[in-house]
């Protein structure tokens, strides 16, 4: 689904990835971790296509196409979702406004009809009450006034909205107390599929428990330094990410 | 001849009319409003127009307005042949007692002046309630002593003939919406001088729209002084749309005077205008007063727009809002200047002010300037000024949902104009004007969009430049 190939990235000239290689199948869910600056979230929103990011070098290939190419919105427009580890208030749009525009454009892109009212207030409904957001919520703004925790949540609800077929969540963890980090990975694991991928980018392997990765890359510098299962998580838990750092 | 008088020339014309047409000037007067018309003509001449080397007028220049040769009109206009449909208001939900003014003279339905209420409201004329009720005008007219009058003020007590008036006695609340249309309509260059004097007794509520609509594609120029009185514990919500043609000037004064535990929203929706002044004067001479004064301008083109906002707390225990929200395209400009005097004596007071603007272009200007005075030592006071472009972030984050780059920015400029918008408390007027931005923001407002007259010749529509279709 997702083919990267030796990506290099910098922002204000100055290099964040640095030859970054990896490869996704549909169904599979993989973990990102490694220490704080290491160019995690850089990687995360050069998929997304934020153009603060300048791509250098390397490829990113979705579902064969170069995805390089594509502004932000066709990008999610085929099926990438970012969740955002910092999601931006939008004051004087709401909520349920701002949903079905975001399904309906995407479904414009696709050659589909808008959503019709009662599909989108049923789903609207049943995603709200998944993630445990009050029922105000669809008139509520955009994360405003939103707590931490209940912007994470938002983040998950728009992408249960969404329906995408690759989310990357960008420490959407953190925040989160043990609840809401249930209530959220929950939420997560209702899209897992054969047919999607999730990209889960974290500092604990406490998120991990509840969201099992089938693979774990470790990221330093700008690239990946280890690759494993879902036991290298626990491992990094217990030794920290020292040992990996030479 | 110098440069100067070729550029005042319309202050010598205005010195002549005035001296021609003193017959028709003075027919409704009562001695007191006579001799004030004459004392603020003598001032008229000593200060002429504003001009660009006073300080509340660097940023405004009236010369461009000033060079046409215009007419003023000393009787009514005449009612257009199809009556007054065009003034009715398309609202859905919303009952309005509709009152109507055609370029600057009231006109009613059925020739009746005044129309007088059970609770014993009186709306109407202004010339008729000068003769009919001349002690209530007079004791409110007679209130010419603005400190910072310019000669605009002057002028129009010099010459406003008429306007309306709306006058809600004490305990009285009006349940329906007054709405006041400001309709300008004739093939010619217009100066219009109104005056309205609104006075709401002790405990009394009133709601009033007012709209200022161009229907012509002339050049006007409309010198308006609006005149009202808060009894104690009364209340006042009123709204103020302003969307005329791009060629037309509007020099809008409104003077609020606020007795004790009065309450006041005033919100200026500014959508189209070629030179668009409003001049606010809220004088909290009570206690325990709230005055909120918001204000929204989207302007393009070599649109101007200029909000001059004086709140004075001279008694304490009072609170008040200003806030303004512009949104400016092309090389557009945009004045703001917030003034909040709290005087010695007015410990207590709550004053608060806050002005963001959003420049969609390198041309697009803003003056903002914020300006507190505090003379007393027990009071709150902030104000907060900013000029921006769309945050990027915000922009990503909306197109990472699949809204295209025009669309994002259409919701962003949309959800930074509701601020102000969420303050219309009266849910119809409300969607109305959510309404009327959101056109206006996507480029499909033109003066002529609420117009029956159906003429070939309409603006050109104006742009933002984005696409909200799907929004």
């Amino acid at each position: 689904m997702l083919t990267i190939k030796d990506l290099k990235v910098s922002i204000n000239e100055k290099e964040i990835i640095s030859g970054l290689s990896l490869e996704i199948k549909a169904g599979e869910v993989h973990a990102i971790m490694g220490p704080n600056g290491t160019g995690k979230s850089t990687l995360a929103w050069a998929i997304a296509g934020n153009e603060m990011y300048n791509v250098t070098g390397g490829s990113i290939t979705y579902n064969g196409r170069n995805l390089l190419e594509m502004p932000p919105e066709e990008r999610a427009c085929d099926g990438i979702f970012l969740g955002f580890q910092y999601p931006v208030e939008i004051p004087g749009v709401s909520m349920a406004n701002f949903m079905r525009t975001a399904i309906n454009e995407q479904r414009k892109y696709r050659g589909l009809d808008p959503i019709s009212s009662q599909e989108f207030l049923s789903r609207m409904e049943e995603n709200r009450k998944l993630l445990g957001i009050d029922s105000k919520l669809a008139n509520r703004s955009v994360n405003e006034g939103f707590s931490g925790g209940e912007k994470k949540k938002s983040e998950i609800f728009q992408m249960a909205m969404i329906e995408p077929t690759l989310a990357i969540l960008d420490e959407t963890d953190s925040g989160l107390d043990i609840d809401a980090l249930k209530v959220v990975a929950n939420g997560v694991n209702k899209l897992r599929s054969g047919k999607n991928a999730i990209i889960v980018i974290t500092h604990y392997q406490r998120l991990l428990e509840y969201i099992i990765p089938d693979v774990v890359h470790v990221l330093y510098k700008g690239r990946i330094v280890k690759t494993g299962g879902r036991e290298l998580a626990l491992e990094l838990e217990q030794k920290g990410y020292e040992w990996l750092k030479n | 001849m110098d440069d100067l008088s070729l550029k005042y020339h319309l202050k010598d014309k205005l010195i002549a009319l005035f001296e021609k047409h003193r017959d028709d000037l003075f027919r409704n007067d009562t001695s007191l409003i006579s001799s004030l018309r004459e004392r603020a003509f003598e001032r008229f001449k000593v200060l002429g127009f504003p001009h660009t080397k006073l300080e509340q007028w660097r940023q405004t220049d009236l010369t461009g307005t000033l060079s046409h040769d215009y007419e003023q009109h000393f009787r009514p206009s005449v009612p257009p042949a199809g009556g007054l449909k065009y003034f009715e208001c398309e609202v859905p939900d919303f009952d309005t007692i509709l009152v109507s003014v055609l370029n600057g003279w009231f006109i009613s339905p059925d020739n009746k002046p005044l129309t007088r209420l059970p609770d014993g409201t009186v709306i109407g004329s202004l010339a008729q309630a000068m003769l009919e009720y001349p002690r209530i005008v007079e004791e409110h007219w007679g209130n010419d002593d603005h400190s910072r009058a310019t000669g605009l003020d002057a002028l129009n007590t010099a010459f406003a003939q008429d306007g309306v008036f709306i006058y809600v006695p004490d305990d009285a609340v009006i349940p329906n919406t007054i709405q006041m249309v400001n309709m300008i309509n004739l093939d010619r260059k217009l100066f219009i001088q109104n005056r309205n004097l609104i006075i709401l007794g002790k405990n009394s509520h009133l709601t009033l729209v007012q709209c200022d609509d161009s229907l012509n594609h002339e050049v006007n120029f409309t010198n308006t002084v609006t005149e009202v009185f808060l009894g104690e514990n009364s209340s006042f919500d009123h709204y103020k749309l302003q969307n005329i043609n791009d060629h037309s000037t509007i020099l809008n004064t409104t003077h609020f005077h606020l007795n004790d535990g009065s309450r006041m929203n005033t919100n200026a929706i500014i959508l189209n205008g070629g030179l668009i002044r409003n001049d606010v004067y809220v004088n909290i001479k009570g206690e325990g007063c709230d005055a909120n004064v918001y204000g929204l301008y989207l302007v393009d083109k070599d649109q101007h727009v200029d909000n001059q906002i004086y709140v004075d707390h001279v008694s304490p225990h009072s609170k008040s809002y200003q806030l303004f929200k512009g949104i400016l395209d092309d090389q557009a400009k945009a004045v703001f200047n917030g003034h909040i005097l709290v005087h010695r004596g007015a410990q207590k007071t709550n004053a608060y002010q806050s002005n963001k603007n959003i420049l969609l272009t390198d041309k697009a200007t803003v003056n903002a300037k914020p300006w507190l005075e505090i003379y007393a030592d027990d009071v709150k006071c902030s104000h907060g000024a900013a000029v921006g472009q769309l945050d990027p972030n915000a922009l990503f984050y909306i197109r990472s949902r699949g809204l295209s780059e025009e669309n994002a920015r259409m919701l962003l400029m949309y959800a930074f104009a509701a601020e102000v918008i969420n303050k219309i408390t009266i849910e119809a007027l409300k969607i109305t004007i959510d309404d009327l931005v959101k056109k206006r923001l996507r480029g499909e407002l033109s003066v002529c969009d609420q117009c029956v007259l159906n003429c070939r010749n309409k603006e050109n529509t104006v742009s933002f430049k984005i696409d909200m279709s799907k929004i």
